[in-house]
C-alpha cells in the first residue's frame, strides 16, 4: 500500500537519532521524581493493607502504633475524610469502585485499610507494623474456572466485547482442519523501577499533588471528584516517571489516601507504596484462559476463528483484558466469534499493562497459528502470509498504511528463516537443542485530542508546554525535535515542559498514543508561532524583511530569512522584541480524524531463536529480531530503545514472569523482585530491531504512529513456537518454566 | 522495621560481649540478609552489633590450609587466585550467587548464615514455625515450588538458599567459631541443623558465638571441583537445584568423590552414600546416574516441588560429567 495523504515538506530534525534531552538531568540526579519533591516538613504516610480477602474489619487497636514516637495520625475508615464511590470514565479514570477507608468491608487481600502518618518515614513504618487489626472472614473465591459469578461485559474502552461475523460455529464444524486449544496467561505485574508515589498538600483549599502518574489531567479530574472541587483547584505535577507501563495510567486509591491524610493533618503528606504493595495496589495484567477454535482448509487458509477469553477480575473494577481483539482484525477470516467473560473473584483489580489485550491475545492466537501450521504441514511463516488481511476484516475498511508483508520478508531474510528445518528437534549444538519461532506483532494506532503551547521568547529560546508525560520513553526529546523542525531552530534551543495539569490538555500516556496525539499538536502550535513570526517579520517597519511576501521567506537557524538570500534575516528573538508586546505564543491542537475511512494499526514480525539444554531443562533466548511497521520513526534511537524494551518484556512474559497468589488465602506470595522474576541482562540476547519506515500521513501530518507497546506483542508466542521447534513440546501456559519442559525422567 | 540500638564493636571479644548483653542481638557485617529481614519485620533485634570493621577479612594460605576471614567479601574470595585455582567450586558458587553489588557487600561469615527465601517465613502475616515456633507452617500446603525435598520435617520445608555453603560442604571446609571457651573449629556440616520439630534452630552456634573464619585444606581432589546451578533466570536468582562436586580419577577408576546439593534441602546437603558409590566406579553415565539416585533417595515432595527430584538428579549427572571431563 502507498501513503494516502500528500507528503508535507520535511525539514531537518525529525527522524534524527537525537540524544535524550533529559538524559543529563537523569544521570546527574537533577531530574526530580515525585518522591524527590522538595517540600517543607512533610509527614510520611505508610499504608496498611488487609490480610483477608473477603469479610470485614471487626477491631482496630491503635494503641501500640500511636505510642511510637513521631506517629501523629492513623487514618482508618473510622476517621478518614468522606469520599464517594466513583465510576470509571474517560475523563476521571477511577480504577476501583471502592472508595478508600470508607467502611469496614474487605473486597480483596491487599486492600488499603489504614494509613499511619508520622513525622519520619521510619516512625510511620514502625507504627504500621504495630497497628493491630482484627477481621471476620467471609468465604472467598480465587479460582476463575470455578467462579459463581461470570459476567459478559458489553464493552472495553468503547469497543464491543462480544462480536461475531459470518457463521463461525458452522464454518468451524465443516472445516477440513480443526484446532481446539486453550492458552493460559498468568497474573503479571508492571514492576516499574519507581513505585507509585503521591505527595499531597492543601493550600487555601487548593490541592497540589506531585504524583507518579501517566495522566496528570485524569488524576486531576479524579481528585477533584473525590474532594468535590473544581478541577482548576487541583494541580497535578509529574515531570518524570521511572516507568509506568500502565500501572500509573489510571487513578488508584493510594493517591486519594495521601490527599485525605494531608487534609486530616493539615500538613503536606508523602506516600510511597512499597514494592510489596505495588503487587496489589495499582493493578496487574489479568490472568486469562483463552480457548481458541480454529478451522482451516488443508493448505492452512483460515475459515473460522472462535476466541473465548475468561479473565479473572475483581469485584470492584470494570476493566476487561480484551485478549480477543486481535482475532477480529489480524487475519483474513470470514467467520469469527470473539467473546470475553469475567470471573468475579475476591482479588485485587486488574488494569492495562503494556499492550493490554494484544500481549496475552497474541500469545494465544500466534501459538494457535503455529500449531495449525504443523497440522497442515505448512511453514509457520508461510501460514501467516497466507492469511494476510489486505483490508481490516473486522470492518471492511482499508488500513491507512500497512506493510506487514515487508516486515515478514525483511525479517525472514535477516534472520535466515529459509534455512529452518521444518521438523522439531532438528537443530542441535552440543547439549543444546535449537529452535526458531515467528509471530506477528500488532497494536492499534490510537489517538486522542491534544493541545500544546509554543512560546518564542526574546532570548531566542522556544518553550513547549503540554500536559503530556515522559515515562522514560523519550517524549521530551521528540517534542523538542518536532518543535525545532517546524520552527527551524536547533533542538537544544527548545525547552519542553510537560507533566503538569495546568498545561494545555493531553491524553493519558497509554495506548501508545502520545506521539501520534501530542506530536501533531506541538507541530501545529509551532507552525502557528512560525506563521506569526513571519507575519511580524514581513509587516514590521524595523524588519529587514519588511514588505516581502510571506511565501518569499523561510525559517532556519532560529531566524526568518529571505529565500535565496539567507543573510537577509531576522532572528526570532529580535522579532519578539520588535513586536514589543511580550512573547510570541501560539496554542496548537490535533484531534483524531479519518476513522470513517481507515483502520489504523501498526504491525511487525517477531523472530526468535531459543536454546534448550534438555538434561537441565534450561531454556534461554539466544537471538531476537523484530521488524516493525510503525509509520515514520521520529527518533530512531529512542524508538529502538522502546522496541528492545518491549521485546525484553516479551521474553520475561514468556519465560519468567508470574504473580502467584496463595490458592487458599488469595494473597500474593511472589510480591518482591526476588520471587517475581523479571529478566536480567544475562537473560537478554542481542536484540535486533528494524523499521519498515513508511509514513502514515492519514493518521497525522507527522506520519508517525505510536511505538510504546507493539514491541511486546507476539514475542511470547514466537518463543513458545521456538520452544516447540526445539523440543517438540507445546507449552500453552505461561511462563515456560523448567518443570514444564522436564519431560519424562532421563533413562 | 522496629527501632533498635546500633553499636560498633572494635574486637571480636567486644562484639560478643556487646551481643551477650541483650537477648536477640544480631551481628551486622554486610547486612544483605539482616537488613532486608528487619525491614520486613521478620528480624526485630533490639541491638545490632556492627562487626564490619573487625580485622577478619584476610585470605591467607597457612601451609596447606587456606583461611578465609569471616568478613572477607564474597567477591574478593571469588576472585582470589588461590581459591579460584585450588577450590574452583567455591569460586563458581560465589559468582553464581546474587549480583555484583550484593557480592561486594556480602561477607563469607554472613553468607553462611543467610536465611531461607521461604515466602511464608519472610512475611509476618503467615504461619511459620521457623519465625514463631509452634505457629504452624503455611508452606506445607501453599506455593512451595522452591521448597526443600531433603531434610524436611512436618514442621518446616524451607530451603537453605545459599550457594557458597554447598561448595564448602563438598570440599570438607571447617568453620572457626569464637566463643566463651575461645576458638573452636567444626566441620561446616556440623554448623547446620535440620529443622525437625524446631526449625527456628538453624545452626549449632550458641548465643553470642561469632564465626571468625572458614578453612579449606588444599587437597588435590578439590582442584577438580565444580559448582552447577540451575535456576529460572540466567543470573541474580536462587537455585532450583545446585550441585557441588569434586572427583579424582586414577587408572580409569574414581578414587575420590565429593558431592553436595543445594536448592533442594533444608541445609547444605552432603550426599555421602552417593560419594561411596562413586568410589571405585568407572566414571560414566551409569555411575553418575546411580550416584544421583542415591543422592535423592530420601526425597519427600509436596504439591509444587516434585520436579526437583528429577531436576536435581540430572544436575548431579551433568556436574559429575563436567568435572570428569574427558575421563568420563
Amino acid at each position: 500500500m502507498t501513503s494516502v495523504a500528500e507528503r508535507p515538506a520535511t525539514r531537518g530534525f525529525i527522524g534524527l537519532p537525537v540524544d535524550r534531552v533529559d538524559g543529563r538531568a537523569k544521570v546527574t540526579g537533577e531530574a526530580r521524581y515525585a518522591a524527590d519533591t522538595a517540600i517543607d516538613a512533610p509527614l510520611h504516610a505508610v499504608i496498611v493493607q488487609s490480610t483477608i480477602a473477603s469479610g470485614r474489619i471487626t477491631e482496630i487497636d491503635e494503641s501500640a502504633a500511636r505510642a511510637v514516637p513521631g506517629v501523629v495520625e492513623i487514618l482508618t475508615y473510622r476517621n478518614a475524610p468522606r469520599v464517594p464511590v466513583l465510576p470509571f470514565d474517560f475523563t476521571a479514570p477511577v480504577s476501583e469502585q471502592l472508595a478508600p477507608l470508607q467502611g469496614p468491608e474487605i473486597k480483596y487481600d491487599g486492600q488499603h485499610v489504614a494509613a499511619v502518618v508520622g513525622t519520619t518515614f521510619e516512625a510511620a513504618r514502625e507504627g504500621a507494623a504495630l497497628l493491630r487489626i482484627r477481621y471476620e472472614s467471609a468465604t472467598a473465591e480465587f479460582d476463575a474456572e470455578a467462579a459463581r459469578e461470570i459476567e459478559y461485559p458489553e464493552q472495553w474502552f468503547g469497543h464491543e466485547a462480544q462480536t461475531r461475523r459470518g457463521d463461525p460455529e458452522t464454518a468451524y464444524a465443516r472445516s477440513e482442519v480443526r484446532l481446539d486449544a486453550t492458552y493460559v496467561t498468568p497474573i503479571e505485574n508492571h514492576n516499574p523501577l519507581e513505585p507509585s508515589v503521591t505527595v499531597a498538600e492543601w493550600r487555601d483549599g487548593d490541592l497540589i499533588v506531585h504524583d507518579s502518574t501517566q495522566w496528570v489531567r485524569g488524576t486531576r479530574a479524579a481528585l477533584a471528584k473525590h474532594f468535590d472541587l473544581d478541577e482548576e483547584r487541583v494541580h497535578v505535577i509529574a515531570p518524570f516517571l521511572g516507568g509506568g507501563f500502565g500501572c500509573k495510567g489510571f487513578f488508584w486509591p493510594h493517591a486519594a489516601i495521601a490527599a485525605m491524610a494531608a487534609k486530616l493533618t493539615n500538613r503536606p503528606v508523602k506516600l510511597v507504596l512499597t514494592r510489596e504493595q505495588m503487587f496489589t495496589s495499582v493493578g496487574h495484567r489479568m490472568e486469562t484462559r483463552q480457548r481458541l477454535r480454529i478451522g482451516a482448509s488443508r493448505d492452512g487458509r483460515l475459515t473460522a476463528l472462535l476466541h473465548d477469553t475468561l479473565g479473572a477480575a475483581s469485584r470492584v473494577s470494570t476493566f476487561v483484558e480484551a485478549a480477543g481483539g486481535v482475532s477480529e482484525m489480524l487475519y483474513d477470516v470470514p467467520n469469527v466469534a470473539v467473546s470475553h467473560r469475567l470471573a468475579r473473584l475476591d482479588v485485587p483489580s486488574a488494569t492495562a499493562m503494556r499492550a493490554p489485550g494484544e500481549a496475552p491475545g497474541s500469545f494465544a492466537l500466534e501459538s494457535a497459528l503455529d500449531e495449525l501450521a504443523y497440522a497442515c504441514g505448512v511453514d509457520p511463516l508461510e501460514i501467516l502470509r497466507r492469511n494476510y488481511a489486505a483490508v481490516d476484516p473486522s470492518n471492511g475498511k482499508r488500513f491507512s498504511s500497512k506493510h506487514l508483508l515487508a516486515c515478514y520478508e525483511r525479517g525472514a531474510e535477516a534472520f535466515g528463516w529459509s534455512d529452518r528445518p521444518r521438523a522439531p528437534r532438528a537443530m542441535r549444538d552440543g547439549d543444546e537443542l535449537i529452535g526458531w519461532g515467528v509471530a506477528t506483532a500488532t497494536y492499534p494506532a490510537l489517538r486522542s485530542p491534544a493541545e500544546a503551547r509554543v512560546t518564542l521568547a526574546a532570548d531566542g529560546t522556544v518553550d513547549v508546554a503540554s500536559a503530556t508525560h515522559d515515562l522514560g520513553t523519550g517524549m521530551y526529546t521528540i517534542l523538542a525535535q518536532i518543535a525545532a523542525d517546524a520552527l527551524g531552530v536547533e533542538p537544544d534551543a527548545v525547552r519542553v515542559r510537560i507533566g503538569d495539569s495546568s498545561f494545555p490538555n493531553a491524553p493519558v500516556a497509554g495506548g501508545s498514543m502520545s506521539s501520534a496525539s501530542v506530536g501533531p499538536a506541538v507541530q501545529d502550535a509551532a507552525q502557528r508561532a512560525r506563521r506569526e513570526a513571519i507575519r511580524i517579520a514581513t509587516s514590521s517597519a524595523g524588519s529587514p524583511l519588511h514588505g516581502m511576501r510571506e511565501e518569499d521567506v523561510e525559517t532556519s537557524g532560529g531566524a526568518v530569512r529571505a529565500k535565496g538570500e539567507p543573510s537577509r534575516a531576522i532572528a526570532y528573538g529580535e522579532l519578539v522584541r520588535l513586536r514589543g508586546d511580550g512573547a510570541i505564543e501560539a496554542l496548537g491542537s490535533a484531534a483524531p480524524d479519518g476513522e470513517e475511512k481507515y483502520s489504523f494499526h501498526s504491525f511487525g514480525a517477531q523472530f526468535v531463536e531459543v536454546r534448550f539444554d534438555e538434561d537441565l531443562a534450561r531454556l534461554r533466548v539466544s537471538r531476537a529480531l523484530g521488524v516493525f511497521d510503525c509509520g515514520r520513526i521520529l527518533n530512531p534511537k529512542t524508538a529502538r530503545s522502546q522496541m528492545i524494551g518491549g521485546i525484553t518484556w516479551g521474553i520475561g512474559m514468556a519465560l519468567l514472569e508470574e504473580t502467584v497468589r496463595d490458592p487458599r488465602y488469595g494473597a500474593v506470595v511472589t510480591n518482591n523482585l526476588a520471587d517475581y522474576h523479571v529478566p536480567v541482562n544475562a537473560d537478554i540476547p542481542n536484540v535486533e530491531v528494524e523499521f519498515v519506515e513508511e509514513p502514515d500521513y492519514a493518521l497525522n501530518p507527522l506520519g508517525a504512529r505510536g511505538i510504546g507497546e507493539i514491541g511486546i506483542t507476539g514475542v511470547a508466542a514466537a518463543i513458545a513456537n521456538a520452544v516447540f521447534h526445539a523440543t517438540g513440546v507445546r507449552v500453552r501456559d505461561l511462563p515456560i518454566v523448567p518443570e514444564k519442559l522436564l519431560g519424562a525422567p532421563a533413562s | 522495621m522496629r527501632g533498635f540500638e546500633y553499636v560498633v564493636a572494635d574486637s571480636p571479644a567486644a562484639a560478643r560481649a556487646l551481643a551477650g548483653e541483650v537477648e536477640g542481638a544480631r551481628f551486622y557485617a554486610g547486612g544483605t540478609t539482616l537488613v532486608d529481614l528487619m525491614k520486613s519485620d521478620v528480624e526485630r533485634p533490639r541491638r545490632v552489633v556492627d562487626i564490619s570493621r573487625l580485622p577478619l577479612s584476610a585470605i591467607e594460605l597457612r601451609g596447606e590450609v587456606v583461611r578465609i576471614g569471616a568478613l572477607a567479601r564474597n567477591s574478593d574470595v571469588a576472585y582470589d587466585a588461590t581459591v579460584a585455582e585450588r577450590f574452583p567450586a567455591v569460586s563458581e558458587a560465589l559468582l553464581s550467587g546474587a549480583s555484583g553489588q550484593i557480592r561486594n557487600a556480602a561477607t563469607i561469615g554472613g553468607n553462611l548464615l543467610q536465611r531461607t527465601r521461604c515466602t511464608y517465613f519472610r512475611e509476618t502475616r503467615w504461619r511459620c514455625n521457623k519465625r514463631e515456633p509452634g505457629s504452624g507452617c503455611d508452606a506445607l500446603d501453599g506455593f512451595n515450588r522452591g521448597h526443600a525435598i531433603l531434610g524436611t520435617s512436618d514442621a518446616c520445608i524451607a530451603t537453605y538458599p545459599g550457594d557458597l555453603a554447598v561448595a564448602l560442604c563438598a570440599l570438607d571446609a571447617q568453620v572457626v567459631i569464637d566463643g566463651d571457651g575461645g576458638e573452636r573449629t567444626i566441620p561446616i556440616e556440623a554448623l547446620y541443623v535440620q529443622p525437625g520439630e524446631r526449625p527456628d534452630r538453624e545452626t549449632s552456634l550458641a548465643p553470642g558465638e561469632l564465626i571468625v573464619a572458614v578453612e579449606l585444606r588444599a587437597e588435590p581432589l578439590y582442584t577438580r571441583s565444580h559448582y552447577l546451578k540451575i535456576r529460572d533466570r540466567a543470573s541474580f536468582e536462587f537455585a532450583l537445584a545446585s550441585v557441588a562436586c569434586a572427583v579424582a580419577v586414577d587408572g580409569g577408576r574414581i578414587v575420590g568423590a565429593r558431592l553436595a546439593l543445594g536448592g533442594v534441602a533444608t541445609v547444605p546437603w552432603r550426599a555421602r552414600e552417593a560419594e561411596a558409590a562413586l568410589a571405585g566406579a568407572a566414571p560414566g553415565e551409569e555411575a553418575f546416574r546411580r550416584a544421583a539416585e542415591l543422592a535423592l533417595a530420601g526425597a519427600r515432595t509436596r504439591e509444587h516441588n516434585a520436579y526437583k527430584v528429577e531436576l536435581a538428579k540430572r544436575a548431579v549427572v551433568r556436574a559429575l560429567r563436567t568435572v570428569c571431563g574427558g575421563a568420563a
